[in-house]
């Protein structure tokens, strides 16, 4: 086991760029401001002078453009990782994201896969209001034929990258703008990881919350809160929306028999609504209390920092949700 | 119409008192008169009104303390005269009006209770009916503190469940009480909104009585009456039907004097480590072990028109469930085991049946069984046998009697022994025997 060094989600996640630029020469960057300016997010920061405008290119405002400049280069040999600015302009591009980079292996009858990533930054809770704050990753996960990726922990900031580049088909990575400040501790040695598992964060036994995302550390917050109150929860990273990996879904709900879902989307037809269905389906006679959820309040997200605090999942109202679930015997 | 609401006299203001108010229903007003004075955490402060009109209704009354935006009065404008019917429902989720009489309420006729926003609230949380409230407010109105005082008197009746109401139970409560013949009926839900977890259910399945406090009760007992028909019942009761259709039962009864025994206990026990413990249970089913062992006409079975006695003695204990109905596993050969294995075996056995995990052999190898309702403050057991077994020992309580013995008085522990035999397989001397070395064994509890 090697040592552990301190650093960021954008960090983690700048390194693994390198990497993969580094790695394969098939694979370039692009989206707005990802060259001159370092990325909106500041994330690709530095990557222009060591690799040139060749493979760190900035693109017009047309998301549609460059998604389907994307989905191109891919059919055509290349690895692409197109940077789309945040999850509400990656709409403009949905066209080619689902009718082109989703279809193209289905209607071409095998023929041509389309292997492209496109990274954007999604969630609420920095004051850029209802047109740049939204979570619609949930939404994405309906569409068959990419994979959604939802990292929340500096691990997976820096190791989904390669593996969805490897990945022959198109997989969208959502990352919380929120967690690209997150410090924490990343193995010297870190590198690509799995990505069709959820993971175990917390062990427990007294109920599960699933979360994904940028509500991670509230879950776990809330999981510390909660075994302070003497209740002890276990915390399941979904880390991948499509396909979900319901195996471990079930398999914590067999163990703990309550379950909390933690989803910074809206609640109606959202990605929860799906974990519910199918812990109803799959573990029925093993529920020992209705699955309960924590989402952001279905409006669009305002500007007023006490209003979005109040709209979106907090550490207090997965407590509260939490202690609902276990009810009074703990 | 207009409502006058509780203002937010400071942003930190979260709710105020109402200390006075300085008009009555019919004063007309205008915009800028003072009408009520306001206490808040703050200050007192008096409180302007915006509307011109007549003041319909107050319904805060003085000395309230409501949060801000609570309606506190209710003005006709000049534009919409007040319609007397439709009161504010503005803080909490507002229910239809529809919904709003109880069952038990007045017809639609009668006119709706006058009562507080707030008391409305609770009387809709603590399920109070609100035409039975007497109103102590303003005009009468009900305040909050009515509605509560209401549901006070109204406590004790720790509300049943009512008939035909579908319990809530978890999937899983409900899988693991149908695996272990629970009736749910029977077991109370400590989870969300009441319902029956997994939880609740283990804990009836498996209580935790393994400090075994008596000798469990036994088959002259009835579950009371108005209980659903509990688990366990429909077999007990064709044996029971059985057996006093076919056992021609006799009856005898001895008093023992339990001086010795619980001495001799009390001083054994000082030197037991605590969970080596020795209850008089297992000395009055030791002694009756012995007994049986020397009266062979109580021990055995009663088959194909004969009696066939037993060599061992499988001591049979009644044990009634906490979910209702009974069981009479058997300790085997009683008779040969040390008191203190004895013990542990009852106390294995009563935990076993509570948690239905009891083996079949054992339920089947009694040859004579023993209940004890003296926890149930019984004097006298008349006991209903076991079939095919011929005889059942019944204890009851133990209480301080006058006692003569040697032509003195005396005050001693005096406990009932009593036998219910089948005539088929003894007589009452034998009977009276048998009864008679039970209490000679406990008069002799080193021996035990």
């Amino acid at each position: 086991m090697s040592g552990a060094v301190k650093t960021t989600c954008r960090e983690a996640l700048r390194a693994a760029i390198r990497e993969a630029m580094q790695r394969d020469s098939r694979v370039f960057l692009m989206g707005e401001d990802v060259g001159e300016y370092g990325g909106c997010f500041a994330v690709s920061k530095g990557l222009l002078d060591e690799f040139g405008p060749e493979r760190i290119r900035d693109t017009p405002l047309s998301e549609s453009v460059f998604v389907g400049a994307g989905i191109g280069a891919a059919m055509n040999g290349l690895r692409p990782i197109v940077e789309v600015m945040t999850v509400n302009f990656s709409l403009l591009a949905l066209d080619q994201i689902l009718n082109n980079a989703a279809t193209i292996l289905h209607m071409s009858g095998g023929q041509f896969n389309v292997p492209l990533v496109i990274r954007m930054a999604t969630g609420g809770g920095r004051q850029l209001a209802a047109q740049h704050s939204h979570s619609l990753e949930g939404w994405y996960a309906h569409i068959p034929g990419i994979k959604v990726l939802t990292p929340g922990t500096i691990e997976d900031f820096r190791g989904m990258l390669w593996t969805a580049l490897e990945d022959p088909d198109p997989v969208l990575i959502f990352e919380n703008a929120l967690l690209y400040n997150l410090e924490g501790e990343l193995a010297e040695d870190a590198g690509p990881v799995d990505i069709s598992k959820a993971r175990v964060l917390r062990s427990g036994t007294s109920l599960s919350l699933f979360s994904y995302g940028g509500s991670i550390p509230k879950t776990l917050e809330a999981a510390v809160q909660l075994e302070s109150r003497g209740i002890d929860p276990e915390v399941v990273d979904l880390r991948t929306l499509r396909p979900l990996d319901t195996a471990t879904i079930i398999d914590s709900v067999r163990r703990t028999h309550r379950a909390v879902i933690v989803d910074e989307g809206w609640r109606s037809g959202s990605i929860s609504a799906e974990i519910m269905a199918r812990i109803m389906e799959e573990s029925f006679y093993e529920l020992d209390a209705p699955v309960a959820r924590v989402c952001t309040a279905e409006v669009p997200l305002p500007y007023a920092k006490q209003m979005e605090d109040a709209a979106l999942p907090r550490v207090e109202t997965i407590i509260e949700a939490a202690m609902n679930v276990v009810g009074g015997n703990g | 119409m207009a409502e006058f609401l509780m203002p937010s006299l400071g942003a930190d203001m979260t709710e105020g008192t109402v200390t006075r108010w300085l008009v009555q229903p019919g004063d007309h007003v205008d915009r800028g008169d003072i009408v009520v004075e306001v206490e808040t955490d703050k200050a007192d402060m008096e409180v302007e009104i915006f509307e011109a009109g007549t003041i319909e209704q107050l319904l805060v009354p003085q000395g309230e303390k409501v949060p801000v935006g609570t309606p506190l009065a209710i003005v006709a404008t000049a534009a919409a005269p007040a319609a007397r019917v439709a009161l504010p429902e503005t803080s909490g989720p507002a229910p239809p009006l529809a919904e709003a009489p109880k069952p038990a309420a007045p017809s639609p006729a009668a006119p709706r209770p006058r009562a507080t926003p707030t008391a409305r609230i609770r009387a809709r949380e603590l399920g109070v009916d609100l035409a039975a409230v007497h109103g102590t407010g303003v005009a009468g109105a009900i305040t909050r503190q009515d509605v509560e005082h209401a549901a006070l008197r109204r406590a004790p009746e720790p509300a049943p469940r009512a008939e035909g109401r579908r319990l809530l139970v978890s999937p899983r409560a409900r899988l693991l009480a149908g695996e272990r013949g629970i009736d749910l009926a029977t077991v109370t839900g400590s989870g969300p909104g009441g319902s029956i977890t997994a939880g609740d259910v283990e804990r009836v399945a498996a209580p935790t009585a393994v400090a075994a406090p008596s000798l469990p009760s036994g088959p002259a007992v009835e579950v009371p009456s108005g209980r659903p028909r509990a688990a366990g019942r429909g077999p007990i009761a064709a044996l029971m039907e059985r057996s006093n259709r076919e056992i021609p039962h006799y009856y005898l009864g001895i008093e023992v004097d339990m001086s010795r025994a619980l001495d001799w206990l009390k001083a054994e026990n000082r030197k037991r480590p605590v969970p080596d413990r020795i209850l008089a249970s297992a000395l009055l089913l030791k002694a009756t072990a012995l007994a049986a062992h020397e009266v062979p006409e109580v021990n055995g079975y009663f088959i194909d028109g004969g009696f066939q006695p037993s060599a061992t003695v499988n001591l049979g204990v009644a044990i009634s469930l906490r979910q209702g109905g009974l069981v009479a596993p058997a300790i085997l050969d009683a008779s040969a085991m040390p008191l203190g294995e004895l013990m542990r075996r009852l106390q294995d056995l009563v935990a076993r049946a509570r948690a239905g995990r009891l083996r079949a052999s054992e339920m089947s190898s009694g040859t004579i069984t023993v209940t004890n309702l003296g926890e149930q403050g019984v004097d006298f057991v008349y006991g209903v046998i076991y079939p095919p077994q011929v005889a059942l020992v019944g204890f009851g309580k133990v209480t301080e009697r006058p006692w003569a013995e040697a032509g003195m008085l005396g005050v001693r522990p005096v406990i009932t022994a009593s036998l219910a035999a089948d005539h088929r397989a003894s007589d009452g001397h034998r009977g009276g025997q048998f009864l008679a070395t039970v209490a000679k064994l406990l008069q002799e509890p080193e021996h035990l």
